[in-house]
């Protein structure tokens, strides 16, 4: 599990993330939903350390990510795979090696070894026949699967996906949203999706927190999203045709 | 103060490249790749430029010195030296400022714009020290060659143009060549070509490692990386000039 305690970050006076404190479970798909700045992203980017919080505790496991140093962080994000907005695959390695690059960072396998999981891994997720191809030769869908299977590839116990499904014909959504929840429930991963499709919402969400200008303003179960009494909330959604 | 704030930014920069790599196997593989792609992916440029340079210093040097006083083969002399001082390191360096410094700082630039840096810290990797590393060790394992290399061609060109143009026959061009020889001079070119190589790769490394936004931000991080490089190699050959050839 992932806790947020109070959690508070500006940027040169302007406050993104206002005291913000949440619960994110193992084996559930947590939802962050909100328009566009609300400050979702900075939020995730947080949580892997990427931005420093102004205040607050990052919890993983009980563990305080944020006073933590460069070596302790490096273990905890051993354990964090990311699926990004653009996917940020290595341009410069094909499909397999993308995927073989934790691998052949952090563990001692063999080539063969490394092989077998990347070939598990991409078979995971659906793809097959594409180890030598270049990010630049293959599908926007593709190329969030093969970011799927690059987070899954050190088996992580955390999974961040930040707008998974943007860029993405419907159908491609909808078959990523399956395969991340699958994933979720399969390695009872903690997963946490920034997103602002509430189609995804209702197809995979398990919990959901509301961010407004940088404050949580809902939190609550997919069930009960609908009779929310938060007016900004449900504006969201209406405007989200939900 | 914004050169003083670039300056410590830049140190501490540094200071965060120089840490144990992750793993040995995979950096080694990166560096002789960076080592290829550095090294041998200037041969051709470093070639064109040192013939033509030591064909046109020649020429410029040997209008200037015809003269019933002056020997001929002193034609020679002052062609080895003032390419292997000068020319080879300086203008080699310079080129490699461009053409090495653009295509660091657009591709480190370019991976911190598509978040491919934030995927790499957020595996556990020292993005610097993973991306920026190897490229230093192969800029400073593969410039001082191309120096070395780019010296003998120029000396070559020199030669071809000194004898097309009649200036000054093989044999005196090789006598003033062999003529009060200072192996010192060597050493000196080395000892410029390897701090330029450390200039380019890191400068530009820097500046690519700074880049936030979009294209735009990545095509004016590479032309910054190609500036300040570029003034960083003309800054140093005066310094390392004063220091080691004044007496």
């Amino acid at each position: 599990m992932i806790e947020l305690v109070n959690i508070k970050k500006s940027f040169e006076g302007r406050i993104v993330l206002d005291d913000i404190s949440a619960k994110f479970h193992k084996g559930k798909t947590n939802f962050v939903i909100g328009a566009s700045g609300s400050g979702k992203s900075v939020m995730m980017k947080c949580m892997v350390g990427l931005i420093n919080v102004d205040e607050g505790q990052i919890l993983y496991g009980g563990t305080d990510f944020v006073k933590l140093d460069y070596n302790e962080k490096k273990t905890i994000r051993k354990e964090i795979g990311m699926l990004f907005q653009g996917t940020a695959l290595f341009d410069s390695l094909n499909v397999e090696d993308n995927v073989a690059f934790p691998l052949r960072m952090f563990t001692t396998m063999t080539k063969e070894e490394v092989l077998e999981r990347v070939n598990f891994c991409l078979k995971r997720v659906n793809l097959e026949n594409v180890n030598k191809l270049y990010p630049s030769n293959i599908s926007g869908g593709m190329k969030k699967r093969v970011g799927i299977a690059r987070a899954i590839a050190l088996n992580p116990k955390y999974l961040f996906c930040d707008e998974p499904n943007s860029g993405l014909d419907p159908l491609t959504s909808r078959l990523i949203d399956e395969l991340i929840k699958e994933i979720t429930v399969e390695y009872d991963i903690t997963t946490i999706i920034n997103t602002h499709d509430m189609k995804s919402l209702f197809v995979m969400g398990d919990n959901i927190i509301y961010i407004y200008k940088g404050k949580k303003v809902w939190e609550g179960e997919k069930s009960q999203i609908r009779t929310a009494d938060n007016l900004k909330l449900l504006e969201f959604m209406k405007a989200s045709e939900f | 103060m914004a050169f003083f704030e670039h300056f410590g930014k830049y140190t501490l920069f540094l200071i965060s490249l120089f840490k144990r790599p992750e793993r040995q196997k995979v950096f080694f593989k990166q560096t002789i790749h960076e080592m290829n792609s550095i090294g041998v992916g200037s041969f051709g440029i470093v070639s064109l430029i040192s013939i033509f340079t030591g064909a046109v210093s020649t020429i410029q040097i040997g209008v200037q010195l015809i003269s019933s006083l002056v020997p001929e083969y002193i034609l020679g002399r002052i062609v080895r030296d003032s390419n292997i001082l000068e020319f080879s390191p300086t203008i080699t360096s310079l080129v490699l400022a461009g053409k090495v410094g653009s295509n660091i700082a657009s591709e480190i630039g370019t991976m911190k714009v598509t978040e491919q840096v934030d995927a790499l810290e957020i595996m556990g990797v020292n993005s610097a020290n993973y991306l920026v590393l190897p490229k230093i060790i192969a800029g400073l394992a593969t410039i001082p060659l191309l120096v070395i290399y780019s010296m003998a061609l120029s000396i070559f060109g020199g030669s071809l143009s000194g004898v097309a143009s009649d200036l000054i026959s093989v044999d005196n061009y090789i006598k003033g060549l062999r003529t009060d020889f200072l192996a010192f001079s060597v050493t000196f070119a080395l000892i410029k070509a390897t701090t330029f190589a450390f200039l380019i790769t890191s400068i530009s490394a820097y500046h690519g490692y700074r880049t936030e936004g979009g294209a735009l931000e990545v095509g004016q991080s590479s032309t910054k990386a190609v500036v300040y490089s570029a003034v960083g190699v003309i800054i140093f050959d005066y310094i390392l000039s004063e220091i080691l050839l004044s007496v």
